[in-house]
């Protein structure tokens, strides 16, 4: 047993960092969240080149063929930079099922595109409800010959401004919809985080032609099951990116500020709230890192695994935040501190894919 | 990064389980709440011989010195099959985790001979005397003296919160052997005989009622100079040598510890159908994922120590990790059973005999014994962050 990352993974890691580094200074992150959609698509094409989009899908549809540990490598470091944009819609989110329930010629028209940087997409499954609970879909598929007709909405539906299709979640079925379909609309629904944005996506009588059906019954609830998964664990691992960042700027600041003639990292009240602050990290990249392996080879055990490293980095990412913005006292809660940035992306990020209630809901089911 | 026990590994795991499942006694815990502290001690000495002789004590020592030469990550296997088959602990619990492996650490060739193979069969209890009464979170102000008079050293002062004291053989004894030294430097660590003319162990009542613990006072004692372990004047050093290894692998027992508790905690849950399930439910997941981050923490540490011969930054807040953790699950416990929960050993209404009483009240002491979490904060802070001190 050896519970750290190889070194071919470690490399991943590091170029990762480098590549963000270099490619989206904080000043950049800041441009990026003034638009509308936090898209930049000469970003998102480096991204491509780098490999990223297709990490995690055959080669065989221009992907890379690695496992979700290098994933989370990766997002730990996007995490870090915060990278805005679209990639868990996505990449985490459709690529993931494209990948579990597409058939070969659907992988070769979507998933591939996905993988070349070419295509952006995003997952529609919330409702009223505001449940990732899969059964409480119920918007229908109206059969209508070959084809299908959506009439409806869905709500949380992220980055759908600058998805060239939507995967839609209607009961017993997975659909793909070009965004451009006639009768669908899209409404902006701000969020408090900058860097995702979420829509509702209505339906009036949208016409999906039958080849754009995913998947039906049991072969669709399964591989919305498993996408969920992985997006849960891959967003678990993006978290600990930020939480990590979150740290470093609140160590950082405790060592340089002085107050009573003292820098206040030497006041327990502040040191042991940075310790618990570094805890709450450590836990979350055990947790999310353990997911990430267990989906590749544990399947049993990959479900109870990913609730566990969401509920952790949900709760504690929130709360590093808190801790960061604290520590820093009146220029932690000012606009220009970028404390707030990833304490807005830790609130979109707990209730994306689940909440910690959401999770420990489901672990507590398993467990009964 | 790889999860699955390699096939050493697996073949460890299943000759260590084959064997418990043949020889650990069974029900044993019910009987052992209602037997004496000695009676109970003589029953985990005796359960500790049985291991040894199987050859399946200190798995991870050294063959020369009678372990099995296992790795690290195998004392964890070890750790977690014994607790998961609800085998009883070993007696020696000091000597095994912490002194046993200073020995080998520090120890002479005649040392190692001398005293690790007794400390495996249990034949030999060992106490730790590193706490006195005004050295406690600031240990390194100890004062108990030992002065060099040509081949022995005299001994002289007092420890406290000496576990095992009252039934221990050996003693690992910190103290100052340069008067004018202040702190750190100046301390030596010496190997005292507790049958030696001149200590007096006196118990001490804790809050459970048992007296786990002592105080030990050293009237002129001699010990022979050859019982220094390490060079003198580094006993510091020694005393901190091992305990991050040893933090990572006993770690995992108390985080197992807990999971079993856990474990029956959802079973009488289950059986009771309790009003207010959505809300207990959340909270039993979240005493899960706190016990899954634990032993997902401790996994990592020990792999780093295998890769790396130090644990990685993870590996410093392990204690903070499952005291407190062990703690919040203690309170959980209580309010599940509700007034069940408060009912102690002898009472026919309590579940398990008053196990989870008994464990609310000893959790108290996790997040004092071995270093408080204050303590363990500054630690942290100091070490790992690389904040200034704060006192």
């Amino acid at each position: 047993m050896n519970f750290g990352l190889s070194e071919t993974q470690q490399h991943v890691k590091d170029a990762a960092h480098e590549f963000f580094s270099k490619e989206l200074p904080m000043a950049d992150v800041r441009k990026l969240i003034e638009r509308d959609t936090a898209f930049d698509a000469a970003l998102w094409k480096k991204v491509a080149e780098q490999g990223y989009t297709g990490m995690i899908f055959p080669e065989a549809y221009d992907g890379v063929g690695l496992g979700p540990v290098e994933m989370a490598a990766v997002l730990e470091e996007m995490g870090r930079a915060l990278v805005p944009g679209p990639f868990v819609s996505t990449v985490l989110l459709a690529g993931t099922l494209l990948d579990a329930a597409a058939s070969d010629e659907q992988k070769k028209t979507y998933l591939a595109p996905i993988c070349r940087g070419e295509m952006r997409a995003t997952l529609a499954l919330l409702e009223r409800s505001a449940s990732w609970d899969p059964s409480a879909v119920r918007m229908d598929a109206k059969a209508v010959g070959d084809c299908f007709e959506l009439t409806g909405e869905k709500l949380f539906v992220g980055d759908a401004a600058v998805a060239d299709f939507i995967i839609v979640a209607a009961r017993d079925v997975l659909l793909v919809v070009p965004s451009k379909s006639p009768g669908l609309t899209l409404t902006a629904t701000p969020g408090v985080d900058l860097t995702r944005r979420l829509y509702r996506v209505s339906f009036d009588r949208v016409k999906v032609s039958g080849g754009d059906l995913l998947a039906k019954g049991d072969r669709a609830s399964t591989a919305l099951a498993r996408a969920l998964d992985i997006a849960a664990a891959g967003l678990s691992a993006e978290m600990v990116g930020g939480m990590q960042q979150l740290l470093d700027l609140t160590v950082s600041y405790a060592k340089t500020r002085t107050q009573f003639g003292r820098t206040i990292g030497s006041f327990q009240a502040v040191q042991h709230r940075c310790v618990d602050l570094f805890a709450l990290v450590e836990g979350a990249r055990s947790a999310a890192y353990y997911a990430a392996w267990a989906l590749g080879h544990d399947a049993s055990a990959a479900p109870l695994a990913v609730s566990v490293a969401k509920a952790w980095a949900s709760d504690a990412y929130r709360e590093a935040g808190n801790s960061a913005i604290q520590v820093q006292g009146g220029m932690g809660f000012t606009w220009e501190n970028d404390a707030h940035l990833y304490y807005r992306r830790a609130k979109g990020s707990e209730l994306l894919c689940g909440d910690a209630t959401f999770h420990r809901d489901r672990i507590g089911k398993t467990l009964r | 990064m790889d999860l699955t026990l390699t096939p050493t590994e697996t073949a460890f795991r299943d000759a260590l389980r084959a064997w418990i499942a043949a020889n650990a006694p069974r029900d044993w815990e019910a009987g052992q709440l209602r037997a004496s502290m000695q009676e109970h001690f003589a029953f985990l000495r005796r359960w500790q011989k049985t291991v040894y002789e199987a050859g399946w004590a200190g798995v991870s020592w050294p063959k020369a010195y009678g372990g099995r030469g296992a790795t690290l990550m195998e004392q964890a296997v070890w750790t977690e099959e014994m607790a998961r088959a609800g085998a009883p602990p070993l007696a020696n619990t000091l000597g095994l985790a912490i002194i046993g492996p200073t020995i080998i650490h520090f120890g002479t060739d005649a040392q190692k001979k001398r005293y690790l193979a007794n400390i495996l069969s249990g034949d030999e209890i060992w106490c730790q005397g590193f706490s006195e009464p005004n050295a406690g979170s600031d240990l390194a102000g100890l004062r108990t003296r030992s002065e060099l008079r040509g081949d022995r050293y005299i001994v002289n002062g007092q420890k406290i919160w000496t576990s095992y004291g009252w039934v221990a053989d050996w003693c690992a004894l910190l103290t100052r052997s340069d008067a004018r030294s202040q702190k750190h430097a100046g301390l030596t660590y010496i190997l005292v005989d507790m049958k030696s003319p001149g200590i007096e162990v006196r118990p001490l009542r804790q809050m459970t009622g048992e007296s786990e613990f002592t105080e030990v006072f050293f009237h002129d004692v001699e010990v022979p100079a050859a019982n220094v372990l390490g060079p003198q004047g580094e006993g510091w050093k020694v005393a901190l040598g091992t305990l991050a290894h040893e933090r990572a692998t006993l770690g995992v027992l108390f985080q197992v510890q807990t999971r079993r508790q856990l474990d029956r905690l959802i079973e009488i849950w289950k059986e009771r159908g309790e009003p207010g399930a959505d809300i207990s439910r959340q909270k039993i997941a979240q005493a899960y994922v706190e016990n899954e981050v634990l032993r997902l923490n401790h996994l990592r540490a020990i792999s780093s120590i295998m890769r790396k011969g130090a644990p990685g930054p993870e590996g410093s807040i392990l204690k903070i990790g499952w005291s407190e953790a062990n703690q919040r699950f203690q309170a959980l416990a209580q309010e599940i059973l509700g007034d069940y929960g408060q009912l102690a050993a002898g009472s026919d209404l309590a579940f398990d005999n008053g196990a989870f009483a008994y464990s609310y009240l000893r959790s108290r002491g996790n997040t004092i014994e071995a270093g408080t979490s204050e303590i363990q904060r500054n630690i942290v802070g100091q070490h790992v962050l690389g904040l200034p001190k704060s006192y």
